[in-house]
């Protein structure tokens, strides 16, 4: 039987994990796409911005249900290319 | 010299690195493909040439950085062996850990595709040995993300250990910010790592070296390359 259109995507509800991985910079390591959508922003006439900082999101479907695995692969996804640990942070969260 | 241009999928500076190869040391290099897992025997020069490797995708160089021939530069690096990139080629030895720091935007928010003038830090290195210690060459530069970074504790070291071996300067050497073109930490354009054998470069030198199309500045980098290995030889 045909669900869904030729566009929907593959979805596995039973053994899918979902996670977020979100990479941001550093403290003190100068932004200047930020600064320029701070700018953007200001001209915009938006008020009460003090700063902008720039960065990722990865969301990512996951094979398997075990948190713990998903969370080591995570992990090592992050340090090993998602994020350079030289300049940005990468924060994992499982989203279900 | 034997020299090896290393490819990957989105570069496009590899032609102008293995013509100015071919021109300064009369040795065509081989074109390493970037899933190959070896070098070739006796190879003495690894180059990464310049590009946009993966389109820049994640950050430049990021993805090229883990490439299966990476491994074969990195045990080649690790034995002593000459690594040299350029422009994309720095970025990706950085991404890769071969050189400290990373490359992040210009902080104009530009691309830069012009000259630049660079002072040579000191020439007992293979890489510089074709120049004299202040020497002020003028090369092409073309990047959106040369803007040299690292914490202050690696810039520190850097610095004391004399590992810096290029600067943007104005055209008679002196520092200045509005000459520091892309704004990288102490003007850094390229470095080199603790045991001297693995350096990299925004800007092209490869690009000044035939006098039928310009200036000449950049044959004393491939100039230098070449009589180290004769040297040796």
């Amino acid at each position: 039987m045909l669900r869904g259109g030729p566009t929907a995507p593959a979805v596995f509800e039973d053994s899918a994990m979902k996670a977020r991985v979100t990479v941001t910079l550093k403290s003190g390591i100068l932004d200047p796409q930020g600064k320029a959508i701070e700018g953007a922003l200001r001209s915009l006439g938006i008020d009460g911005v003090a700063s902008v900082r720039l960065g990722k999101v990865f969301d990512v479907e996951l094979d398997g249900a075990d948190r713990q695995r998903a969370e080591a692969a995570l992990k090592d996804a992050a340090e090993r290319l998602l994020a350079n640990t030289i300049i940005e942070n990468y924060r994992i969260d499982i989203v279900g | 010299m034997k020299s090896a241009v290393l490819i990957f999928p989105g570069i496009n500076r590899e032609r102008d690195m293995a013509r100015t190869l071919k021109l300064m040391s009369g040795r065509e290099p081989a074109m390493v493909w970037h899933a190959d897992t070896e070098l070739p025997p006796g190879t003495d020069l690894v180059v990464l040439p310049g590009g946009f490797s993966y389109g820049d995708y994640l950050r430049c160089g990021a993805i090229a950085a883990r490439a299966p021939i990476m491994d074969a530069v990195r045990a080649f690096a690790g034995k002593g062996g000459l690594v040299l990139g350029v422009c994309n080629g720095f970025q990706i030895l950085c991404e890769s850990g071969l050189l400290p720091g990373v490359l992040m935007r210009n902080a104009q928010l530009r691309f830069l595709c012009r000259e630049a003038f660079l002072r040579i830090e000191r020439s007992d290195t293979p890489f510089t040995r074709g120049y004299n210690a202040g020497q002020v060459i003028r090369v092409p530069v073309a990047h959106g993300e040369g803007n040299y970074v690292a914490d202050a504790e690696t810039i520190a070291r850097l610095e004391g250990e004399g590992r810096v071996l290029f600067r943007y300067t104005t055209p008679d050497g002196a520092l200045d910010p509005g000459w520091n073109i892309n704004g990288a930490i102490n003007a850094i354009a390229g470095v080199l790592n603790d045991r001297g054998n693995v350096a990299g470069l925004m800007p092209h030198p490869e690009n000044h070296v035939d006098p039928s199309i310009g200036p000449t500045d950049g044959r004393g980098m491939f100039a230098g390359l070449t009589a180290h290995f004769a040297q040796a030889a």
